[in-house]
C-alpha cells in the first residue's frame, strides 16, 4: 500500500486550549503527573502507485497545515503501519 | 449610480443574505456571487460573509481559499478592489494570505455570541473611513474560532503601521492577541473583521446601527476613488 502519513501540530508557541481541556480531564480518572497535552492531526494519504513524498509535501504545505500556526511532518508508512526509514523533513514549516 | 457589492456564497455560508440585506439597506446594490464561478460580474467590491464554509473542515477557511471565485478575488484585491471578510470571511482572507496571521480556537473553547463593544482603530481603510479614530461601536460577535494570533513581529508591525481597524473593549470574547477584532492590509482595501457589522444595521434586529459605518465607508471610498479618476 502506498500510504503517506502527515502529522500536523500547532507550533509550540500557539496556545492549544483543546490539549489543555484534555489535560484537565485526566485527574478525573486518576491520572496525575502529566504536565502537558497537545492535540494535532494525523492525515493518511493513499497513492495509486508508489508513495509520492513530493506530492504529499505539496499537499501538506498548501492545504493540510497553515505555516502561520502549524508545523508538519511527512513520512511513508509500510503495510504494518511502521514508518519506513526514509528521510523526511522533520517539522518542515514553510 | 449605485455601488455594486458582490457577496460570495460558499457551501456552508450563513450570513450571506444578511450581508446582501445590509448592503441594500445602506443604499448599495448587492449581487450574489457563487463560490464555483470564477467571475465577479463587474462588482465594485466583495464581501466574504460569515458562516462555516465547507463545514469548517480541516481549518476554518482552509478549503474555501481554493474555491474558483477566491482566485479571482485575490487578484482583484491585489489590484485594489475593496474586500471585506466578516468572521469566516476573515478566516478565509488569512488562509489566502491576503491578511497576515490566523484565527484559532477561542481560548476558553466556548462559542461566544454577544453584543460586543469595539474601539475603532485605523480609519485609513476602504471599510472604516466613515468612523472617527477611537470611536466606540457595538457590533455582535459570534464565533468559536475567532482568536486572532500572529507572531510578535507581525503584531508589532500591524500596530506600528496602524493596521488594526478594531479592538475588543469591555472584555475580550475569545482571547484574541492584543484584543484584535479586525485588521487591514497595507493598502487598506482588504479588511478582516471577526464581529458582524451586517447584524447591526437596523434598530429592529440589531443592538445598534453602528454596522452601517462599514458600508457607508465603502461607498465613500468608492465615490472618492471615482472623483479622483474623473479628474
Amino acid at each position: 500500500m502506498a500510504r503517506v502519513v502527515v502529522d500536523v501540530m500547532l507550533k509550540p508557541e500557539i496556545l492549544d486550549p483543546q490539549g489543555q481541556a484534555v489535560a484537565g480531564a485526566l485527574p478525573r480518572f486518576g491520572v496525575t503527573g502529566v504536565t502537558q497535552v497537545r492535540v494535532g492531526k494525523r492525515i493518511e494519504i493513499d497513492f495509486a502507485g508508489e508513495p509520492d513524498l513530493d506530492q504529499a509535501r505539496l499537499i501538506a504545505d498548501r492545504l493540510l497545515a497553515n505555516p502561520v500556526i502549524e508545523t508538519y511532518t511527512v513520512r511513508v508508512e509500510d503495510e504494518a503501519g511502521r514508518a519506513r526509514p526514509e528521510p523526511s523533513p522533520a517539522g518542515a514549516a514553510a | 449610480m449605485s455601488i455594486v457589492v458582490g457577496v460570495v456564497t460558499f457551501p456552508g455560508s450563513l450570513d450571506d443574505r444578511d450581508a446582501v440585506r445590509a448592503v441594500r439597506r445602506c443604499g448599495g446594490t448587492a449581487v450574489r456571487l457563487w463560490h464555483a464561478d470564477d467571475t465577479l460580474h463587474g462588482v465594485d467590491a466583495v464581501i466574504l460573509p460569515g458562516g462555516f464554509s465547507y463545514g469548517d473542515y480541516l481549518r476554518c477557511g482552509a478549503i474555501a481559499r481554493f474555491a474558483p471565485v477566491m482566485e479571482t478575488i485575490a487578484d482583484a484585491a491585489r489590484g485594489g478592489m475593496p474586500v471585506l471578510g466578516i468572521c469566516n470571511g476573515f478566516q478565509i482572507l488569512c488562509e489566502a494570505h491576503l491578511l497576515p496571521g490566523a484565527l484559532v480556537r477561542n481560548e476558553h473553547l466556548h462559542f461566544r455570541t454577544r453584543d460586543q463593544r469595539l474601539r475603532i482603530g485605523s480609519v485609513a481603510s476602504a471599510w472604516t473611513n466613515a468612523f472617527a479614530p477611537g470611536q466606540e461601536v457595538v457590533i455582535p460577535v459570534k464565533n468559536g474560532e475567532g482568536r486572532y494570533v500572529a507572531d510578535a513581529k507581525t503584531l508589532d508591525e500591524l500596530e506600528a503601521e496602524d493596521r488594526v481597524i478594531a479592538r475588543y473593549v469591555g472584555g475580550n470574547p475569545n482571547g484574541s492577541l492584543r484584543d484584535i477584532a479586525g485588521i487591514r492590509n497595507e493598502a487598506g482595501n482588504v479588511v478582516g473583521l471577526m464581529p458582524h457589522p451586517e447584524h447591526a444595521v437596523e434598530e429592529l434586529t440589531g443592538p445598534s446601527v453602528d454596522g452601517q459605518g462599514f458600508f457607508h465607508s465603502l461607498f465613500r471610498h468608492l465615490a472618492g476613488a471615482g472623483a479622483v479618476a474623473a479628474r
